[in-house]
């Protein structure tokens, strides 16, 4: 067992882990969110990302110990106080979801792209998300989101920006 | 189609499928031995009913030096480096590596660094993850070979931990940062206790999974030379999935133009088509001697120059024809 202590949605959690356990079963296991998805747990499917220091990565594939010292977020931790995020709700909006497994990785990945890229174009979007399989809808409606919600999180920057100058 | 245990219930259980719809590729036989996807879905190894992954007393090193790692690996037995994990892990779970120790690499300051030799070169860490490679001013502007390549593998996520030294020590045959790093001469510096070395990646390649690592052999980084910059071209890429998958046949094409048309280099290589990726001189330097016009000799000499073999990806035969057709595409894509 190892000591580890990081922080996770804003919580600062320390706990004894074994060197075996991914970060995955630590946070659904250990933790009790189990917002993140278990699928193919070799890193194909994209269901279980989460974001390490700011990272999308498949916490299938990164030990908890790992992870020691670094600040994670689920997706609990996109939507505090039961607050959606704009990208939850522009999946609501678009019903990009049927099963909604594969959700919570794909709104997490979402959510890194947009910080990093604002104004994605749908190639950049479908690249971005090409680790994240969807088996009962197809990805139509999953872009179609992620671009409304992009352009929404831009007027509220926009706005943000205007009330503070 | 059967199933059938191989009697150890907890991991790795093999089972025989019958693979009659691939009776016309003749190197395939009717059935053949898989190995179960399934594994993590029983109880670990040692585990106390959690779904872990691995063996229950897996110790988790984490040294600040390099010569720290190399003590710490020369120390113990059953110990190997880990840097994004994201083939170890699974190889672990799926009981092909069974390591009593990890020593992890990442939180070695030296090794996350990419930075600019003192040759002109650049140096890249063997902890610098992917997603921070393919978009590093300089490799976008001076090895622009590294960057197409590197774009390919896996998903966004999936080059947030995965690094090239990881890729390259895993030897796949169809590792695609691989064909990059030949094509640009890369070298790899090698440290172990005993001492320092540095080898040129065309000599690294041994075969599927074997490489010229000796035991306890750690990669510092990887130094593209300040003689390969400028470079440019494509890399076609065939899978069966635009994303997330390994690929069928790789083929790197690259040129860079000299004062003179005929002045201008070539770099040819393959993926997915030999027991380890491979470059292909002869197909360089025809066209080196000839121009573009010698496009149709190229493609052949490469073709010659692979040895596929018939997988679950692809046959042979269709490997050896699209080597052909695409260092046809890329050399005309590059006039």
């Amino acid at each position: 067992m190892k000591k580890i202590s990081l922080e996770v949605n804003g919580v600062q959690e320390n706990q004894e882990v074994e060197v075996g356990t991914t970060l995955l079963r630590f946070l659904r296991d250990t933790l009790d969110l189990t917002g993140t998805k278990e699928g193919c747990n070799e890193g194909e499917c994209g269901s279980c990302v989460v974001l390490l220091d700011g990272r999308p990565v498949n916490s299938c594939l990164v030990l908890a110990v790992e992870a020691d010292g670094a600040k994670v977020t689920t997706i609990e931790g996109l939507s505090p106080d039961g607050v959606l995020h704009p990208i939850q709700k522009a999946f609501l909006a678009h019903t990009s979801i049927q099963c909604g497994f594969c959700t919570p990785g794909m709104v997490v990945t979402a959510a890194a792209l947009l910080k990093e890229c604002p104004d994605p174009s749908e190639d950049e979007i479908r690249k971005a998300l090409a680790g994240n399989l969807c088996r009962c809808t197809g990805y139509r409606q999953i872009v179609d989101a992620i671009r409304d919600a992009a352009a929404a999180m831009r007027t509220k920057e926009a706005v943000r920006e205007k009330v503070s100058a | 189609m059967k199933a059938e245990a191989d009697g150890d219930d907890d991991a790795g259980a093999e089972i025989l499928v019958s693979t009659e719809h691939l009776a016309p590729f003749p190197g395939l036989g009717r059935e053949t031995r898989i190995k179960s996807q399934c594994t993590w879905n029983v109880a670990p190894r040692g585990g106390a009913g959690k779904r872990g992954l691995m063996r229950s007393d897996l110790d988790y090193v984490v040294p600040s030096t390099v010569e720290e790692a190399v003590a710490l690996q020369a120390g113990s037995s059953g110990a190997v480096y880990l840097l994004g994990g994201t083939d170890l892990l699974p190889q672990m779970r799926a009981g092909r590596k069974d390591p009593g120790r990890l020593i992890d690499l990442k939180r070695i300051p030296l090794l996350r660094e990419v930075r600019e030799t003192e040759g002109g070169g650049l140096s890249i860490g063997a902890a610098a993850v992917m997603a921070d490679v393919e978009i590093h001013p300089v490799v976008l502007a001076r090895y622009p070979l590294l960057a197409e390549c590197v774009k390919t593998v896996g998903a966004w996520p999936l080059r947030q931990r995965a690094t090239l030294a990881g890729n390259v020590c895993n030897a796949s045959p169809a590792a695609d940062t691989a064909v990059a790093l030949l094509a640009l001469d890369a070298t790899l510096n090698l440290v172990s206790a005993q001492g320092r070395r540095s080898i040129p990646v065309s000599a690294f390649f041994r075969g599927p999974g074997q490489t010229a690592l000796r035991p306890g052999e750690l990669m510092t980084d990887v130094i593209l030379p300040a003689a390969s910059a400028g470079f440019t071209g494509s890399y076609l890429r065939l899978s069966r999935r635009k994303g997330m998958d390994l690929a069928t046949v790789g083929v790197l094409v690259g040129k860079r133009n000299g004062k003179l048309t005929l002045a201008a280099r070539w770099r040819i290589a393959l993926a997915a088509v030999a027991p380890t990726p491979l470059r292909v001189p002869d197909a360089e330097q025809v066209l080196e001697a000839k121009g573009s016009i010698a496009v149709w000799e190229a493609a052949e000499l490469a073709v010659a120059a692979c040895r596929p073999i018939t997988d679950l990806r692809g046959s042979a035969e269709y490997r050896r024809d699209m080597v052909g057709v695409l260092v046809r595409r890329g050399v005309v894509g590059l006039g």
